[in-house]
């Protein structure tokens, strides 16, 4: 005998149709969203912040560009050139010099952007209609943050004296232009962006891919549920810490090796400084990075979370470090947001390799700065680390 | 005198407002396997982690194989080993290199070896090199223990060792329990099958922090006080509708075709059960004997009535 079919349930309700059903999605999708913190605070964070250093922080036209003075004459026409320089906006005198070495030292070590050295005998040449040269030398490594100051720095000569030679000395003045502007473009004469761009992509690069990596580290153990048994064996946090930034060191290690090599064999980048010290104070920056990176993830709550810490942590590396827009030209408050980054001390550590030559005396500051960082980090994650499950 | 393994008193844990252990306090001798049930939320991960020291209790103090479980929380890490309830192993690794891992973080000797010996005795030397997150259910469960025992634990902490695992797998993952058990291994094992709770020397039941009973499963049955008639017949469902608020009956539940009524008060009880069989005949009433199961079930409902 056949068996009897199944009676269809009755339809009760009917078919809720596209509307509905999306709506449910919809209502859904919202409730979730307000649940995740972390987004909700993207959503209002990120064009805060934009708008912020975008609006305020970038300029691409930098004044007021820290400049050392040598002065081996000193007068009144000397004066009125100087403060000629000053009221121009780009200029601003930080330190007066008293020999070639010093005004080197600032250059390098990158306190000063322009040097200005005024020669020996100066006024009297002027006056005498001789037409002497004012030397000065641009930290052309960024050809972006010193080209506005350069253009203005060619309409100076003529206007500058105009007032004080009147009177006696009212025919020099008729013979533009009573002196010359001997400019030196050091480190990066040919005005290359790219050697500029490229040395600090070797930052970027490194800043992105390092904290990505350990970002994950803890909150992957965490979401799959490994961490429990990790924290149950006799392993300690500290070497829980070591052993997942190990490998990465070595990882950073190859992505130097790319970007070093390109930078020089296929861009041209000169490496002007010692090979060696540029690849121990990458691998230093590499990290201090990591070691960020591993803050994060101990104190995101999953995954998702630690990739938009790394995001938040990279959009002001990237805009305020120097590496995009020229450090100098920001305004004070910026700098100062720029000097906690990383990515600031280590542009200027191999750039400075890289074109100026430095050695490790020039960077002192930047090296302790990264030794710092690299220290505060693993200390906060050590902190952050729980032992247990409490 | 038996050694004692397992010795902890007054254990309380809360997080922020709730209370999740109170006032725990319990003995378990070596070489014993202790069965750990209670209702879902009823604090016994949150025990074990007490004990194998990933939590802090906020008071209450013990020690599990003489350890501090205050202060010796690295030794005791030593010679616990901890099953979680979820698979816990790295899904991305293989057999061998999981197991190598573990060798290798409680610094076995050669670790490699270890490793090889663990993966002969469970029985995976075919599979060796197969990703543990491609295992199935039973066999994750297996190495999941293979890599717990694999430092040779004196105290063995198992969360739910055996949930979602077929019955094959669990009888076999119970023998050899009892086979670390008479190696002189301490199991406490947490679990909600009732047929897993009568293969444990003893049993705790736990609901809402508190330990509510102790003792083997007759034991714990004994003492309940519970009196029980299995019914059957047809329309069964409405006469538990209809059992449930008389006088006499504390529990009713269906097992198959069959009607499960039990109570503390036995001459009530009877009474009920005598009035039902009087209404309508054509159920076939018999006194049974209470089940584990019946009991727990029952100390579940009184512990929720204290608890609401």
């Amino acid at each position: 005998m056949r068996a009897s079919s199944y009676t269809r349930p009755l339809v009760t309700s009917p078919d809720p149709g596209f509307l509905k059903r999306t709506w449910a999605m919809i209502v859904k999708e919202f409730v979730q969203m307000r649940r995740d913190r972390m987004t909700f605070a993207t959503m209002i964070f990120i064009p805060v912040l934009q708008l912020t250093l975008f609006g305020f922080a970038i300029n691409t036209d930098p004044k007021e560009l820290p400049t050392a003075v040598l002065l081996r004459d000193d007068g009144p026409l000397t004066r009125a050139v100087l403060t000629a320089m000053r009221n121009s906006d780009y200029f601003k005198f930080t330190r007066h010099v008293r020999s070639p070495a010093e005004l080197d030292a600032m250059l390098r070590s990158g306190e000063a952007l322009f040097a200005v050295e005024v020669p020996a005998s100066f006024e009297r040449d002027i006056r005498r209609g001789d037409r002497p040269s004012l030397l000065v030398i641009a930290d052309a490594t960024d050809p972006v943050a010193t080209g506005t100051a350069i253009s203005a720095l060619q309409g100076l000569t003529d206007s500058a004296l105009r007032r004080e030679l009147r009177g006696p000395d009212d025919k020099v003045a008729a013979r533009p232009p009573p002196f010359d502007v001997v400019l030196q473009q050091r480190y990066n004469p040919e005005r290359e962006t790219r050697f500029n761009i490229v040395p600090g992509l070797l930052g970027i690069v490194l800043t992105m891919t390092m904290m990505m990596f350990t970002a994950l580290a803890v909150t992957r153990e965490i979401e799959r549920g490994t961490m429990e048994s990790l924290l149950a064996m006799p392993i300690k946090p500290v070497e829980i810490m070591i052993g997942k930034i190990a490998p990465f060191v070595l990882v950073g290690f190859v992505q130097m090796s790319i970007i070093i090599a390109a930078a020089y064999f296929v861009f041209g980048v000169p490496i002007m400084g010692s090979l060696g010290l540029l690849i121990t104070l990458t691998t230093l920056f590499a990290a201090a990075n990591l070691a960020v990176g591993y803050t994060f993830s101990t104190i995101a709550q999953n995954q998702l979370q630690a990739v938009q810490l790394t995001f938040f942590f990279f959009l002001p590396n990237i805009l305020l470090s120097g590496f995009m827009f020229p450090f100098k030209g920001m305004p004070q408050w910026a700098q100062w947001i720029g000097e906690v980054l990383p990515l600031t001390h280590f542009l200027r550590i191999v750039r400075g390799i890289m074109l100026k030559g430095n050695g490790f005396a020039d960077m002192e500051l930047d090296v302790l700065a990264l030794v710092i960082f690299l220290a505060a980090a693993m200390g906060l994650a050590l902190l952050r680390f729980r032992r247990t499950l409490d | 005198m038996k050694e004692i393994a397992i010795d902890v008193t007054g254990l309380t844990k809360s997080f922020g407002a709730r209370t999740v252990v109170h006032d725990l306090s319990m003995q378990v001798p070596k070489g014993e396997i202790f069965g750990f049930l209670g209702p879902n939320g009823s604090g016994k991960t949150t025990t074990i982690r007490l004990l194998c020291g990933l939590l802090t209790p906020d008071s209450g103090e013990g020690t599990c194989l003489g350890y501090d479980i205050r202060r010796d929380q690295e030794s005791i890490k030593r010679h616990v080993g901890y099953m979680t309830q979820r698979f816990s192993l790295y899904t991305d690794l293989s057999i061998r290199e999981n197991l190598e891992f573990v060798a290798r973080v409680y610094g076995l000797s050669d670790p490699r070896a270890a490793a090889r010996g663990a993966i002969d005795r469970l029985g995976l030397s075919g599979r060796a090199e197969q990703l543990a997150g491609e295992l199935s259910g039973g066999w994750k469960q297996r190495l999941a223990l293979g890599a717990c025992i694999l430092p040779n634990p004196q105290l063995l902490l198992l969360d739910e060792p055996t949930a979602g695992v077929d019955p094959k797998a669990r009888r076999e993952f119970w023998d050899e329990i009892h086979g670390l058990a008479a190696d002189g291994i301490t199991v406490l094992v947490s679990t909600h099958y009732m047929d897993e709770a009568e293969r444990c020397h003893e049993l705790g039941y736990i609901a809402y922090g508190d330990l509510l009973a102790r003792g083997t499963a007759q034991e714990i049955i004994d003492q309940s006080g519970l009196s029980t008639w299995i019914v059957t017949g047809e329309n069964l469902h409405a006469l538990a509708q209809r059992l449930r608020t008389e006088p006499g009956v504390d529990m009713v539940a269906p097992f198959g075709t069959e009607l499960h009524v039990a109570g503390r008060d036995h001459a009530a009880l009877d009474r009920t059960v005598a009035a039902a069989e009087q209404e309508d005949p054509s159920h076939h009433w018999m006194r049974g004997e209470p089940s584990l199961e019946d009991v727990f079930i029952l100390m579940m409902d009184r512990a929720q009535d204290n608890f609401s």
